[in-house]
């Protein structure tokens, strides 16, 4: 019997630790972790609300969200690989050309 | 007991987290990140939502990973990150952080009592999402598989090789 806030506030928590490697972290695919984790505090948050309404739709929000999650990670990494390709290295501040 | 289990899983989860943060390599960000979904997976059994549990386990600490991890090796990176600006970022990162777990709490504050207990009667059994899936949210599935199928050509698009001409 754990009370539901507790989630919450570990998907808050979750949530501002994703921001802060976002902001911190200068190479891409580790931006793009960052981005994953966010996702994850909010698929937590969706849970936990769903627990509290006691209705499975958010659950059904969060099977979406973790498949919109496994396509988008499909083609971000494969636009990082061309990056890499063309400009030999995956940091954030290398890449400020519109066209490579 | 569950409170054992809750307060272990979101040690390890935050501590991942905070290892990914911290690790200088991508490989071991991408390993800690793999503990950090796999402890979010035993939350959201916590939280009556089995069948999401294996999902997050199966999809995310599996699959997503594993892909990350396959383009770490392709990249192969030896040279870490530079350290100039880093004092910058840190200081921009850590006051939007604070800022923005001031204003999160402050959202939900009124509310922090009424969200009740976990237990209780479950809501969460693979059946029930099953019935949902194919009944209430049909389109939004359709779309998916029309999104997957989209995502999957375009990435196998993006990363051929051209042919030399």
């Amino acid at each position: 019997m754990i009370p539901v806030s507790y989630f919450f506030i570990l998907s808050i928590l979750l949530f501002v630790l994703g921001i802060i490697a976002f902001f911190i972290k200068r190479d891409l695919i580790t931006m793009f972790m960052a981005v994953e984790i966010m996702l994850n505090a909010a698929n937590l948050a969706f849970i936990a609300l769903a627990k509290a309404a006691g209705s499975p739709a958010g659950q059904v929000i969060v099977f979406f969200v973790i498949t919109v999650a496994a396509a988008e990670a499909a083609v971000g990494l494969a636009i990082i690989m061309l990056v890499f390709r063309q400009k030999k290295s995956i940091k954030a501040e290398d890449m400020r050309l519109m066209k490579g | 007991m569950g409170y054992f289990l809750f307060f272990l899983l979101a040690f390890i989860c935050v501590g991942s987290v905070l290892g990914m943060i911290l690790s200088k390599n991508q490989a071991h960000s991408a390993l800690f990140l793999v503990l950090a979904f796999a402890s979010l997976g035993g939350l959201f059994g916590l939280l009556d939502a089995p069948f999401i549990a294996a999902v997050q386990i199966i999809i995310y600490a599996g699959a997503i990973m594993v892909l990350f991890i396959f383009v770490i090796m392709m990249i192969n990176l030896e040279q870490g990150i530079s350290p100039e600006r880093k004092k910058w970022t840190l200081g921009l990162a850590g006051v939007l952080a604070v800022f923005l777990l001031i204003e999160l709490i402050l959202a939900i504050r009124g509310s922090w009592g009424d969200l009740g207990t976990t237990g209780g009667e479950s809501i969460g059994s693979p059946t029930e999402l099953g019935r949902l899936l194919f009944t209430d949210y049909l389109y939004p599935f359709e779309i998916t598989s029309v999104l997957i199928i989209a995502a999957l050509v375009g990435a196998i698009v993006l990363v051929k090789r051209k042919e030399k001409e």
